[in-house]
């Protein structure tokens, strides 16, 4: 062996453009497999796309709904907007919850023996998410106006386009939930968690005045479910609605990165 | 049991940069000592071997070497840089033992998915051949066996056209003809001049398709050398007989007699270690009052648990040049 000393070949330190790491956030080929993922994954279209609109048929479309007015729209828009709400925000928790099951089958590891910047991967997944939950909102909507929701068209479009903005929160959360929990099925823990969340927070049934009423301010649900509102009733949004999305859309995303760096750091 | 010229560890200043220089490598869990001062130098086009029994140590430090895991002391330098940079630069890929595969994709669009992430890749094509699994393209990942998944990492791994090559007990799992795929598709690789790096606790395989044998064992390494030095170990045959108060000096006979590899007394017993077992029997029989005599051919896993095993921990004369 000792004559393997004069044959060592050098390799030079060179770092040519093509070794270089891609710099951008996003990159399409990632973003593509990913959406058709998520199409192939029957479970998790039928929770997001089916449930969603089918709990407003059952609550929204009484008569009584159709023609009586909260302000700029009937009952029944003000209704579906809630569960555009809750649809967009089953979708993005699904999406961000993804990660638990990569985990679980060590991709996110192997990603690390690749160039791939954990933020995009992060990225990608709150990208994918939100287009499932446009998608959720957008269904609730259709099926919502050829239901009988009616009203000013600009304020139903802006409270549906609320809804999928404020369903960001959900993506942070469904992350959070992914990287805390270990479990392969985590959305069978989040699913019910999610509707106990959105009933608490007065998405499916109105939470008129009392106990339930004061607890339902600290529930994520709540402060997203005024501000989709507002553009119906043409109510003011309260500071509490405000204070409430904010602080725990601070709560997800810090969570979230916690345990995002966790997970890519070395040990 | 010498391996007089091994390589030197690490390598003398001014050599060109090693493909992997691990030194000093400490990895702690708890109060077990996982690698416990490992230091390897391995040149460019080197095909090695990392053999040692289930828990010496062999994942950890590839960990470490792949930049996963953080060394409690010691560094780590793969052509001069750090792991993260050289992963980030496509220099070293890794096939690991289980996982990091996404059961819902097919074995095609892994690949395609995995070549997205740098910025320029060998053809997807090109890799799924040369794996040999470019007829399952369109298989989902979920469906293949043990072997086909290994060979998709594999393919994954090449994607970058790296300089390093790391495989943490490639094999494990896999039946014999999968076994033989895969070391057929990796053999093929290693004439491209590529430094390849293996774990296995399979000593064949290490035998096989090794230049340089380095076998770890309780997180350190306990020889290194070459394959045919690592066969000479087992060419010899152990005589050994029941001797009782043999003393240093008559063990000191013992190994001057021909052929004599290492003396070893294990209570009422001396093992003897021999190219020669007739000269070391004549000399037992002849010039001491050992009894019992026994001799026995040796094979490579002998050789193999002399170097690991607990029972030789202590005695220095059956540990290889130490690293």
């Amino acid at each position: 062996m000792s004559t393997v000393s004069t044959a060592a070949v050098s390799a030079p330190v060179v770092t040519d453009a093509s070794r270089a790491p891609r710099t951008g956030l996003l990159n399409l080929p990632f973003l593509a497999i990913e959406l058709r993922r998520l199409l192939r994954n029957r479970r998790s279209m039928i929770f997001t796309l089916i449930m969603p609109p089918a709990f407003f048929l059952i609550f929204g479309t009484a008569e009584e709904y159709k023609t009586t007015s909260v302000g700029h729209a009937n009952v029944t828009a003000w209704i579906m907007v809630s569960m555009a709400l809750y649809g967009a925000m089953l979708a993005t928790t699904g999406g961000g919850a993804t990660v638990s099951v990569e985990r679980a089958q060590g991709w996110t590891r192997q990603l690390r023996l690749t160039p791939l910047r954990p933020a995009t991967y992060v990225t990608t997944k709150v990208v994918v998410a939100m287009v499932l939950g446009l998608v959720s909102a957008l269904v609730v909507t259709v099926v919502g106006l050829v239901s009988g929701a009616d009203g000013d068209a600009g304020r139903i479009a802006l409270a549906v386009g609320l809804a999928w903005v404020g369903s960001a929160v959900f993506a942070a959360f469904g992350l959070f939930m992914g990287y805390l929990l270990p479990a392969e099925n985590v959305m069978q823990i989040l699913g019910p968690i999610l509707a106990l969340m959105a009933f608490a927070g007065g998405l499916f049934v109105p939470l008129g005045d009392g106990l339930f009423a004061d607890i339902a301010k600290v529930v994520p649900t709540y402060g997203l479910a005024e501000i989709v509102r507002a553009p119906l009733t043409g109510d003011g949004v309260s500071v509490w609605a405000v204070v409430n999305v904010v602080g725990w859309a601070a709560v997800f995303v810090t969570g979230a990165a916690w345990r995002f760096k966790r997970d890519t750091a070395r040990v | 049991m010498t391996f007089t010229d091994t390589l030197p560890t690490p390598a003398s200043a001014g050599a060109s940069p090693l493909a992997i220089d691990l030194r000093g490598l400490h990895k702690s869990f708890g109060t077990v000592r996982a690698v416990d001062g490992i230091d390897l130098a391995v040149r460019p086009g080197e095909v090695v071997a990392f053999l040692g029994p289930n828990g010496a140590g062999k994942t950890t430090t590839i960990d470490m070497l792949l930049g996963l895991a953080r060394p409690d002391s010691g560094t780590v330098a793969l052509h001069g840089m750090d792991p993260s940079q050289a992963i980030a630069e496509g220099r070293v890929s890794a096939v690991m033992q289980s996982g990091g595969l996404l059961k819902d994709l097919t074995v095609l669009e892994t690949v395609q998915l995995t070549a997205s992430f740098f910025r320029a890749t060998r053809s997807v094509h090109e890799v799924m051949e040369r794996a040999g699994i470019a007829d399952i393209g369109s298989r989902q990942v979920g469906k293949c066996s043990g072997g086909q998944q290994q060979r998709l990492r594999f393919a994954l791994a090449l994607l970058p056209d790296p300089d390093v090559l790391v495989l943490d007990e490639p094999t494990t799992g896999m039946d014999v003809e999968g076994r033989r795929d895969f070391w057929n598709a990796l053999r093929a690789d290693a004439a491209r001049g590529r430094t390849i790096l293996f774990a296995t606790h399979y000593l064949e395989e290490a035998d096989a398709y090794a230049d340089r044998i380095v076998l770890v064992s309780h997180g350190r390494v306990v020889a290194d050398g070459s394959a045919a030095q690592v066969k000479n170990l087992a060419s010899g045959r152990l005589v050994s007989a029941r001797l009782p108060g043999l003393d240093e000096r008559g063990a000191d006979a013992l190994r001057a007699v021909p052929g004599v590899q290492s003396v070893e007394v294990r209570g009422d017993r001396v093992l003897v270690r021999t190219q020669d077992s007739d000269g070391v029997a004549r000399h037992l029989l002849t010039a001491t009052p050992a009894a019992d005599v026994e001799i026995t051919a040796r094979g490579l896993e002998d050789a193999f648990l002399a170097l690991t095993g607990d029972s030789t921990t202590s005695t220095d004369d059956t540990t290889g040049s130490l690293a």
